[in-house]
């Protein structure tokens, strides 16, 4: 089909652009990373009111993309949703990039990164943090499990190859040789459950991240009975878009991935209009409620100096586009739709900054900012160079781990049986 | 109400119930009495606290250090501010106190009000519980709350669940006179009696880090002596007396009499967090 091949065609060129700029924004994180290796923490912008910063918000960025994916995989692996077959393997593998890329981002932030090992080693069961930290373990864990049977007989198969693909294969079998239809489907077997074990995890470590913010008192924007379940919502809206975005460029890109689009911007259509509705509500009770320290933290989002990160970011490219682009006729067009799933990723920055942000710099006690004149007792907080540097070289690491992953888990293969009609086959 | 419990119970188990009955009426009548007496002994409200604490459970705070802050005494100084920084050698950025200003705008003929905020050593201290790595304790022996240097990761989740903003992350930056390599960089901090060198990576560098009350002045029973200037610096150094340190468990210190003839108030007292800092307006 001549559309399917300047599809392609025009998906290689992207692809190269892909590769240089995460190697480029790889090479601009470098200095970054060396700051804040070899000297600490005084590069950094954040300071003793505004405690976390860019990085955190990165985090959060980043782990909200991997649970969502996580979740939107088990559509298909455990409750046999077959829309999403050509996707499944592709959601697993951005759940276990952007997972490890979230980890890298808070691993950053640490004051003694050498020390990461305490909080399982000395876990107070009281901190949602050290829940988090095991949680992500065994759902690490648990991914790279489901995402190696997917991948088994495949790797397998193509171990044979002489090239680095073969030898790279050779190593990832870990000494599987099965290749037959009854081993796949015992494969498939195990995946479900891994599926079905993951998904009460994704969800307790992904509400519980919202419980991490949810449960401080301190801070009365966060601390709201919905945080937890704005944050799998939003998890489930920012990994759908994500997927939209890397199904039509990963592996053959929209020529393979057309079937998948209108239903996954379908999904992300319904989610972000859930989300919205929850956030009206956060809003309309804040501001009703009239409570001034629960109104200052909002209205540094709203009208504050970053307003535009809210209006703009978050609100204009993040919510109203997409949701113009996916409730109209543009759905059907998989290039639109992908365009809608940058865009809610992109808005999404603007979503993670605005939840630890503001929430910090509205002052816990009056006057506090101006107690002692030094930079870090100041609630007024923007990313240093040293933060932006980090956190672009870390994007970087996760667009060239997509660029190698593409090469390993490309051919996707439908499992025994469960040939979907694809629009592109011709 | 007691009788009430013990039937709950009975309703639970059959045959132990005599006992668990016996156990529970022994159990109110110590802490009926242990009330009774502290009523009689006139005793406040601080001490009726403990009596009940004591018999709840078998970790006894043997002093629970607090303050008392009049804030209509503050003059605003800020010298508590300077004798913390001298004594504890916090570099740029870590502050243990500091003087907040209220200026009431609606009043604009009252003089301003300050108030000086140490760590609150708080009975129930959301920042002890959300630590990850289980590197801040409450002290059982005087409910000083402090940090494991050693094992603080520096996740500043405690500086962002503290309602007070008591603490402060190191950055490792320093004063132009204590810079790395200058003389005054060699006089090491006293805290927790550890004198500990600074330098880059190492702690307190990169930890959270919080007023002690001085601890590293405590003898070796862990307490304090004003004459001799083993006292927390800021109250030390007041000069309008406006902070009183002192045991709360003791009746007979200053603070606790402070708390029973005048009207005291503690800061957000709504959040739970029952600190052992009070304030006099």
């Amino acid at each position: 089909m001549d559309s399917s091949q300047t599809l392609e065609k025009n998906g290689n060129g992207l692809k190269t652009a892909l590769w240089v700029v995460a190697i480029l924004m790889l090479l601009i994180g470098l200095p970054g990373v060396y700051d804040r290796l070899a000297n600490g923490h005084i590069g950094a912008n954040y300071g003793n009111l505004v405690t976390w910063g860019l990085w955190v918000a990165g985090y959060i960025f980043y782990i909200g993309l991997s649970a969502g994916a996580f979740l939107i995989s088990s559509l298909l692996y455990v409750f046999g949703m077959k829309q999403f077959e050509k996707i499944g393997r592709l959601a697993l593998f951005t759940a276990v990039v952007t997972l490890f890329l979230a980890l890298l981002m808070i691993w950053m932030d640490l004051g003694h990164m050498g020390r990461a090992w305490h909080v399982m080693a000395y876990s107070n069961w009281k901190s949602p943090m050290a829940w988090m930290i095991w949680l992500y373990t065994f759902y690490f864990l648990l991914l790279c499990a489901e995402l190696w049977l997917l991948m088994r007989s495949d790797f397998v198969r193509q171990s044979a190859d002489p090239g680095w693909k073969g030898k790279v294969c050779k190593i990832l079998k870990l000494g599987a040789s099965d290749t037959s239809e009854e081993s796949e489907k015992r494969d498939m077997k195990l995946v479900k459950i891994l599926g079905a074990v993951g998904v009460p995890l994704a969800i307790m470590f992904h509400g519980g991240v919202g419980a991490l913010f949810g449960t401080v008192a301190a801070r009365p924007m966060w601390h709201s009975g919905l945080y937890p379940i704005l944050f799998l919502l939003s998890a489930i809206v920012s990994g759908g878009a994500l997927l939209m975005l890397v199904a039509a460029i990963f592996g053959k890109g929209l020529s393979e991935n057309r079937s998948v689009m209108p239903i996954l911007g379908k999904l992300v259509l319904a989610t972000l209009l859930l989300d919205v509705l929850f956030q009206i509500s956060e809003f309309l009770v804040v501001y009703r409620g009239g409570i001034p320290d629960h109104v200052e933290a909002l209205n540094l989002v709203v009208f504050g100096e970053y307003w535009w990160v809210f209006w703009g970011l978050q609100l204009g490219i993040g919510t109203v586009i997409p949701i113009v682009i996916l409730a109209s006729k543009a759905i059907n067009n998989p290039k639109m739709v992908a365009l809608a799933g940058l865009l809610v990723v992109l808005g999404f920055i603007g979503v993670r900054l605005n939840i630890v942000i503001p929430a910090l710099s509205a002052e816990e006690i009056h006057g506090f900012s101006e107690a002692i004149a030094n930079p870090r007792m100041s609630n007024v907080y923007f990313p240093s160079l040293t933060e932006w540097l980090v956190t672009i070289g870390v994007c970087g690491v996760g667009l060239i781990l997509f660029g190698i992953g593409e090469k390993i888990i490309s051919p996707v293969r439908p499992t025994p049986g469960t040939e979907v009609p694809s629009a592109t086959s011709a | 109400m007691k009788k009430d419990e013990a039937t709950a119970l009975d309703t639970k188990s059959t045959a132990p119930a005599e006992v668990s009955r016996r156990d529970l009426v022994t159990k109110f009548g110590v802490i009926g009495a242990t009330a009774l007496a502290a009523t009689l002994a006139g005793v406040s409200l601080s001490a009726c606290a403990s009596a009940s604490g004591a018999t709840s459970s078998s970790s006894i705070l043997k002093r629970r250090y607090g303050m008392v802050i009049d804030v209509r005494k503050c003059i605003g100084c800020r010298g508590c501010v300077l004798a913390c920084k001298v004594e504890n050698k916090t570099p740029p950025g870590v502050n243990y106190n500091v003087v907040l200003e209220q200026a009431f705008t609606v009043r604009p003929n009252d003089k301003p009000v300050f108030q000086t905020r140490p760590c609150f050593h708080c009975e129930k201290p959301s920042c002890v519980d959300v630590c990850p790595a289980s590197a801040t304790f409450k002290r059982e022996s005087d409910g000083i709350v402090a940090i494991d240097y050693d094992r603080c990761i520096g996740c500043r989740y405690c500086l962002t669940a503290c309602p007070y903003g008591a603490r402060t992350f190191d950055f490792g930056e320093n004063y132009p006179h204590t810079s790395e390599g200058s003389p005054f960089a060699a006089v090491p901090s006293p805290e927790y009696g550890q004198y500990r060198e600074r330098s880059a990576h190492k702690s307190p560098i990169g930890n959270a880090r919080k007023c002690t009350f001085c601890e590293h002045l405590q003898d070796d029973n862990g307490a304090y002596d004003k004459k001799a200037g083993r006292w927390p610096a800021c109250a030390r150094t007041c000069p309008g007396h406006a902070i009183v340190f002192g045991d709360l468990n003791d009746p007979e210190s200053y603070p606790s009499r402070l708390l029973n003839e005048r009207q005291a108030i503690r800061l957000k007292d709504d959040m739970g967090t029952e600190p052992n800092v009070y304030y006099l307006i």
